[in-house]
């Protein structure tokens, strides 16, 4: 039964928050892909949107809590999720219309695009802070759990448990599903083919009778959903403090830029190898071994490649081997 | 060199201001403020060189400070022989294992030809090379943490005088920035914004992690000062003669004159680099700069290298971003990673050189002295309107004290709308480029 141990083990402790990690990653990545090919700018506020659209749900879910609103066992967050979204909506929409319109209007450099979502960044984690502050706020409710520890190990005999949390479940399912409607969207629909046109030649699709802000309009509605989804999801896996928020910039980036900055399926691809190369490399592998190795030759380390304070270091490491021998990504993204 | 009266008179405004703060508030806010505004200045100048000359996107300026102020311990801190015996030369060794490992593996890349061979020949060199640093550094790691981890647990510096280890910061920074450049520029624009953010966490979580560097969280303290500390002045007789005119106590006119000896430090540091920049900015150089800036694409037809150029000023504006980090550390006296924050080290400079005016050097050192009073000044100003919000409210209702804690988060969102402001209706900033 040792490798089965090994295996439940990784399962357990990387496989499992990686896999949730990722889909949270992939959302935002998503939402910065899209940005980038219809809007065609860096969106540096990605992350304090995010925290500000979470913020929201929490507010939303403390209100239903309030009046006595669930639905066991799901976390009530998710009841809250349409406030979220709406609200981002208005913010992404009305941030569009007092900032980023005009320099659209000017066909400003994309670097004076990036500079205002900087000052957008500023201003949406001042909101977020003066709501939120800076501690961390947790809340999870409902059911904690699918199966725990006790349980898994009750129902299969094996010495090594296994959990399966509410939040993971939900994080993985959510992710797949918006996911499909979001392919399907993009292929399937006029709106969805009319923003493809746009981002793949703005020129003829504006000959083609398509109205640029309308796409504009839809890509920052889709970007507020799917912003406010990860951004709930990840809070629920691992509570709510607007710096760490901040700090997912760089690994949904790196993820954008892997999968090649523009191409929906590659920010998927992108996210979950990033996740699961930070987890992996940070991961104490000792345990595992231990069950894998032959008898006496247990490992004495950790067996852990690098401290989970080097996190972004790996990713990191992962955008330095994309730029130096693949800058367009794993999907070919937009032509540099 | 060239102020128009508009611009003298924008900076006696500053000057004014100031003045009114010591006046009103206390001479040691001001010098405060003061001292704080000429480092900005200096990080500013920093990066208005690549933002304002070469159209450059660094929003890894914290990194690159941190690395200045790395050099501050490296340099002014006595060495822990203890720790050298300990463990010194098994981390020597094992940071020249590091650098070797990945020689060999860029030598793998460039000798072998192409192929699955030799992705797998650069992924065994790497996975060996990680193996043998760090049997060879993980246990010299250790030994060096446990000498006496409370007080020292790390190397210590070299033990020279402090005011060295400003150019030292600004060469460390540039190294840092060298190999950010090499790998990120000449690829799309938005790719060095991306990696010098990822650098500039790493550059913080180094710091906060490796102990033995410079006893990360714990902090290095009671770093040696260039300028004497107040306790030292308070008995000179100068001093307390000086206090009788003026009609303070002693204490605070030590405190004022030891953060005037750092003002005069600061000043002349940045004199001489604002001489260099507008001297380089109107030399033939200058002009190329400005050329590949406005228009790469024709600079490249001319024959000029516009990556190699980039790097260049890519290396130099960090180097100068270092340089202010290393005076800052030196300032306070110690080192502490846990208070390096982005916002506050990558954004508000940048919100500085917006502000002030990007591709004017003065115009950054304008920008630099408003924001950072705004930024000192805001806090105090939101708490009070706070107050006055919350003056008809129940003293103890929740409310109110939320609103009461929260004014501190004023003044990003006051930085935002004034960068967002700016940017629309005067992108060209306090004092404009000519």
């Amino acid at each position: 039964m040792e490798p089965l141990n090994a295996l439940v083990s990784v399962t357990n402790f990387m496989l499992i928050p990686a896999f949730a990690y990722g889909s949270q990653l992939a959302l935002g990545a998503l939402g910065i892909t899209l940005i980038f090919s219809i809007l065609r700018f860096a969106h540096f506020a990605h992350g304090d949107t995010m925290a500000l659209g979470t913020a929201a749900v929490i507010g939303g879910t403390f209100f239903l809590q309030a009046q006595g609103i669930g639905i066991q066992p799901l976390p009530t967050a998710l009841l809250a999720l349409p406030f979220g979204i709406l609200v981002m909506v208005g913010y992404l929409l009305a941030a569009d219309r007092l900032v980023y319109r005009y320099y659209r209007k000017v066909k400003a450099k994309p670097m004076i695009f990036v500079m205002a979502s900087l000052g957008v960044m500023f201003v949406t984690n001042g909101i977020t802070r003066l709501f939120m502050g800076v501690s961390e706020t947790r809340f999870e409710d409902g059911q904690r759990f699918i199966f725990t520890v006790r349980e898994f190990r009750d129902f299969t005999g094996l010495a090594e448990g296994m959990a399966l949390r509410s939040a993971q479940a939900i994080t993985i399912i959510t992710a797949l599903v918006v996911m499909v409607i979001l392919f399907w969207f993009l292929n399937r629909t006029r709106a969805g083919k009319s923003m493809r046109a746009y981002s793949d030649n703005e020129d003829l699709a504006l000959l083609s009778g398509i109205n640029p802000e309308r796409v504009v309009v839809i890509t920052w509605t889709i970007t507020a959903i799917l912003l406010v989804l990860a951004g709930t999801l990840y809070g629920l896996d691992k509570g709510f403090r607007p710096f760490n928020y901040f700090q997912l910039l760089l690994p949904m980036f790196a993820a954008a830029i892997l999968g090649g900055l523009g191409s929906p399926l590659g920010a998927i691809v992108g996210a979950y190898v990033v996740a699961f190369a930070e987890m992996g490399i940070t991961f104490a592998w000792r345990r595992v071994l231990t069950y894998l190795a032959p008898e006496g030759m247990e490992p004495s380390s950790m067996m852990q490649l690098l401290p989970v304070d080097y996190k972004f270091a790996v990713t990191f490491a992962i955008l330095v081997i994309v730029l130096l021998f693949r800058p367009t990504g794993i999907f070919k993204g937009k032509v540099l | 060199m060239s102020l128009t009266a508009r611009d003298l008179g924008l900076f006696a405004i500053m000057g004014a201001v100031l003045a009114m703060v010591a006046m009103f508030q206390s001479p040691q806010l001001a010098v405060t403020i003061l001292n704080m505004s000429l480092i900005s200045a200096i990080m500013a100048l920093g990066v208005n060189m690549q933002w304002g000359y070469a159209g450059l996107f660094n929003v890894g300026i914290m990194g690159f400070t941190a690395v200045g102020g790395l050099a501050v311990v490296l340099i002014a801190m006595p060495p822990v022989p203890e720790a050298w015996a300990a463990g010194g030369l098994g981390i020597i060794l094992g940071l020249m294992l590091g650098v070797a490992t990945i020689l060999a593996a860029v030598l793998v890349y460039k000798r072998m030809t192409p192929g699955r061979l030799r992705g797998l020949a650069i992924f065994g060199v790497l996975v060996v090379g990680f193996m043998i640093t760090s049997y060879v550094f993980g246990p010299a790691k250790q030994a060096v943490q446990a000498v006496d981890p409370a007080a020292t647990g790390y190397l210590g510096g070299a033990g020279l005088p402090v005011v060295l280890a400003w150019p030292v910061g600004a060469v460390f920074a540039a190294g840092v920035a060298w190999l950010v450049g090499k790998v990120s520029l000449g690829l799309r624009s938005d790719y060095l914004a991306i990696a010098t953010l990822g650098i500039s966490e790493i550059v913080i979580a180094v710091l906060k992690h490796e102990r033995w560097l410079a006893r990360g969280v714990n902090n290095v303290t009671g770093i040696d000062r260039p300028v004497a500390r107040p306790v030292e002045l308070q008995p000179v007789p100068w001093v307390q003669s000086l206090a009788d005119t003026l009609g303070w106590s002693v204490s605070q006119t030590a405190t004022v004159v030891s953060g005037l000896g750092y003002s005069a430090l600061f000043l002349i540091v940045l004199g001489i680099l604002i001489w260099l920049a507008e001297r380089a900015l109107n030399s033939p150089w200058g002009r190329m700069m400005r050329a590949i800036r406005d228009n790469e694409v024709s600079a490249r037809a001319m024959g000029k290298n516009v990556t190699r150029r980039h790097l260049m000023i890519f290396v130099l504006g960090s180097g100068v971003c270092g340089l202010a980090g290393a005076m800052m550390v030196s300032m306070d006296g110690q080192l502490t990673p846990g208070s390096y924050e982005p916002l506050r080290f990558t954004f508000l400079i940048w919100v500085m050189v917006i502000v002030g005016g990007s591709g004017n050097n003065w115009g950054s050192v304008l920008g630099a002295f408003v924001i950072w009073f705004l930024w000192v000044q805001v806090e105090p100003a939101g708490r009070w309107l706070m107050e006055m919000i919350t003056s008809g409210m129940d003293v103890g209702s929740e409310l109110r004290r939320h609103l009461l804690d929260s004014a501190a988060y004023m003044r990003l969102l006051t930085m935002g709308v004034a960068l967002l402001l700016m940017l629309r209706f005067a992108p060209r900033g306090l004092i404009p480029e000519r």
